[in-house]
């Protein structure tokens, strides 16, 4: 970044060069540059939501196309998701104060035997970004985990993820149970991590393999979508 | 029989190690670039090509990988191309043992061989983006508690760096020597 830009006052900016801007500083994992971008443009009266939504998720939006198409790699988005997680910070008591459009609710949990929660935090944070409430289980999860919080929670959609080939082959065995149960039909079933394919999300029968955390809430948003109209 | 061995570059000093030893005249290695393991989903193909390249010369091949996160695909690639690799799920597992390292299941744990502590910044430290962006180490780590330094020989320099990386990884350190493990039975054939 040249001098230029370092000298750049964000509050000198209108809302269009300001939202473009913080896309920009999402990019490059500036959190302290969000965080003050976020403030301004409530200042400035500003819906969180629309601060959300154009400003964060766009710019995510634009980091996981560069990240899907080898442009950017997992440590630059990790930055940006911090850059992310510090302008929701601030939003998310707000949404919950002024309301925001809810998609659908989300459990989501890596794997038991698997403590790998980059790709899960990210899918998490992403769908909690588009609209859905997400109940975040963590890590190590085995199936009454995720069984007893999708009832508990009355959730709409089951997210499972896994780094591991050695752990992968556990969500069969959480659907396995759904499905013994007579429940696997009523929750979407989404699943991802990194040494996952199309093939296997079929394979084991779940609904749908997310490649990324972008295609996780498009997939999400569908599935959604198809619920309501067959309501 | 004249063989071939086709290896990750991880293994490299352990499988020549391993033909001195044994005085294993026959075979001869070749290795893929250990970084393969950063994208898991190219070995299959890059396996494929040595063993096509190789094929017409040697009268036997071995593919010295595991299953490296490949999800079973390099098994069936191997199998499709009649050539035989190690059994387990990646060199941690078998260096130890397959069935006591599954024994274990340590699920907290983060590993080093002696290729790993040798080559820790190349391969672990910098690819994850760490030199620049230390801030980043408890994304990748928080979850892990220990670093287990699986130890292939006795080496007091190899032993201060695996310290070391547990340090900077900010985990307990525990070392544990393997010595080749199941690398050996696998190509005593």
């Amino acid at each position: 970044m040249s001098d230029e830009e370092d000298d750049l006052i964000l509050d000198e900016l209108d809302d269009g060069e300001l939202v473009l801007q913080m896309h920009d500083d999402l990019y490059d994992g500036m959190a302290d540059e969000i965080d003050e971008a976020v403030r301004i443009l409530l200042k400035r009266g500003w819906l969180p939501y629309d601060v959300l939504t154009k400003a964060l998720v766009e710019g995510m939006r634009i980091v996981g196309i560069d990240f899907r198409d080898g442009i950017l790699f997992v440590p630059e988005v990790l930055l940006a998701a911090g850059a992310m997680k510090k302008g929701m910070g601030i939003l998310k008591p707000l949404l919950i104060e002024t309301g925001a459009p809810q998609l659908g609710k989300m459990v989501i949990g890596t794997v038991k035997g698997d403590i790998h929660d980059i790709g899960k935090n990210l899918v998490a944070m992403m769908m909690e970004g588009a609209g859905f409430e997400v109940v975040d289980l963590g890590i190590n999860n085995p199936v009454e985990d995720y069984i007893d919080a999708l009832k508990r929670e009355n959730a709409d959609i089951l997210g499972m993820s896994a780094l591991l080939t050695t752990t992968m082959p556990y969500m069969k065995i959480v659907i396995d149970t759904m499905k013994e149960q007579g429940i696997r039909d009523d929750y979407i079933v989404l699943v991802g991590g990194a040494p996952l394919n199309e093939e296997f999300g079929k394979a084991i029968g779940s609904d749908a393999y997310c490649r990324d955390a972008a295609v996780a809430v498009e997939t999400a948003k569908e599935f959604m979508a198809r619920k309501h109209n067959q309501r | 029989m004249k063989t071939l061995i086709i290896a990750c570059g991880a293994l490299a000093r352990e499988v020549l190690a391993l033909i001195e030893l044994n005085d294993w005249q026959h075979m001869e290695l070749t290795c893929l670039p250990a970084d393969l393991h950063l994208y898991p989903d190219k070995i299959p193909d890059a396996v494929e090509n040595a063993v096509g390249v190789a094929r017409d010369k040697y009268e036997r091949i071995f593919v010295a990988y595991a299953d490296c996160g490949t999800g079973g695909i390099l098994a069936t690639r191997c199998e499709a191309l009649g050539v035989e690799m190690i059994a387990g799920p990646h060199c941690y597992s078998f260096f130890e043992g397959n069935t006591g390292f599954a024994a274990r299941d340590e699920i907290t744990s983060f590993y080093l061989t002696d290729f790993l502590a040798r080559q820790f910044d190349a391969f672990v430290w910098r690819p994850m983006g760490l030199d620049k962006h230390p801030e980043l180490r408890d994304m990748y780590f928080g979850n892990y508690e220990k670093l287990v330094y699986l130890a292939q020989t006795k080496d007091e320099s190899l032993m201060d760096a695996a310290k070391i990386a547990a340090d900077k990884l900010g985990l307990e350190f525990e070392h544990r020597f393997t010595g080749y493990g199941d690398l050996e039975a696998a190509l005593n054939f």
